[in-house]
């Protein structure tokens, strides 16, 4: 599945995708895939109370299914209007 | 339904106009632009705006889809920009019409309240200093609940 950042999470990360082929079941089994690659990836995810998560570009919580998930975000809380 | 995202700059006034002028038997239409502030000694030079291309498009569509089924509405319209903005360019505007205005104004304010924290959009102001992301508030959270 394609993995986006956005934001703040984007500029700690150092990109703006990765692919992930190891089938995590939930967005936190994901999250903990990524802690283990690199420091700055525990650095974007250290605190995830600040963080927000879509799957399939729809808002998600962190225990969502990823079972038939193709893309997964995470960004800030949003700032429109 | 008009929804657009784009990174260039809009006519609030032909926009206003042409939204005004296509509805047949709406009496009330409101509108709402959002302006980048020009902060004056706090040396605001630009704001960055980033958005989930895609996802935008789909929030976008089911807050208005959910507006209009809230409120007795003729019309909407969604225009939200992204890329580099000034101090007082135009970031955003919606417009509702309906046949009364109460219809209009709630619809608006409904509209904006879920744009700013439902819709995936992210401010970074750059200043003399810097650049920092702007962060969310409570309040802009909060606002939701009294829908």
């Amino acid at each position: 599945m394609d993995v986006l950042y956005f934001a703040w999470v984007r500029e700690r990360v150092g990109r703006a995708k990765d692919r992930v082929d190891t089938n995590p079941a939930t967005v936190m089994d994901l999250i903990e895939d990524l802690r283990a690659r690199e420091p700055r990836y525990q650095a974007a995810f250290a605190d995830l109370s600040a963080l927000r998560v879509a799957v399939d570009q729809e808002l998600a919580d962190f225990n969502a299914s990823l079972k038939t998930a193709r893309e997964v975000a995470f960004f800030p809380p949003m700032t429109g209007g | 339904m008009d929804i657009r995202v784009q990174e260039a700059a809009f006519d609030f006034g032909s926009e206003a106009n042409a939204f005004a002028s296509r509805q047949a038997g709406m009496g009330a239409v409101v509108t709402f632009t959002g302006i980048v502030r020009d902060l004056g000694t706090a040396s605001l030079s630009a704001m960055e705006i980033e958005h989930y291309p895609g996802m935008t498009e789909k929030a976008l569509e089911k807050i208005a889809k959910d507006a209009s089924s809230r409120w007795n509405l003729g019309d909407i319209l969604i225009i939200h920009r992204y890329g580099r903005l000034h101090p007082q360019e135009m970031i955003m505007m919606v417009a509702t019409a309906s046949r009364h205005r109460a219809d209009a104004f709630q619809a608006a304010e409904f509209l904006m309240d879920f744009l700013k924290s439902r819709a995936p959009f992210w401010k970074k102001e750059l200043t003399r200093d810097g650049a920092d992301w702007v962060e969310a508030k409570d309040e802009d959270e909060a606002a939701l609940t009294r829908w």
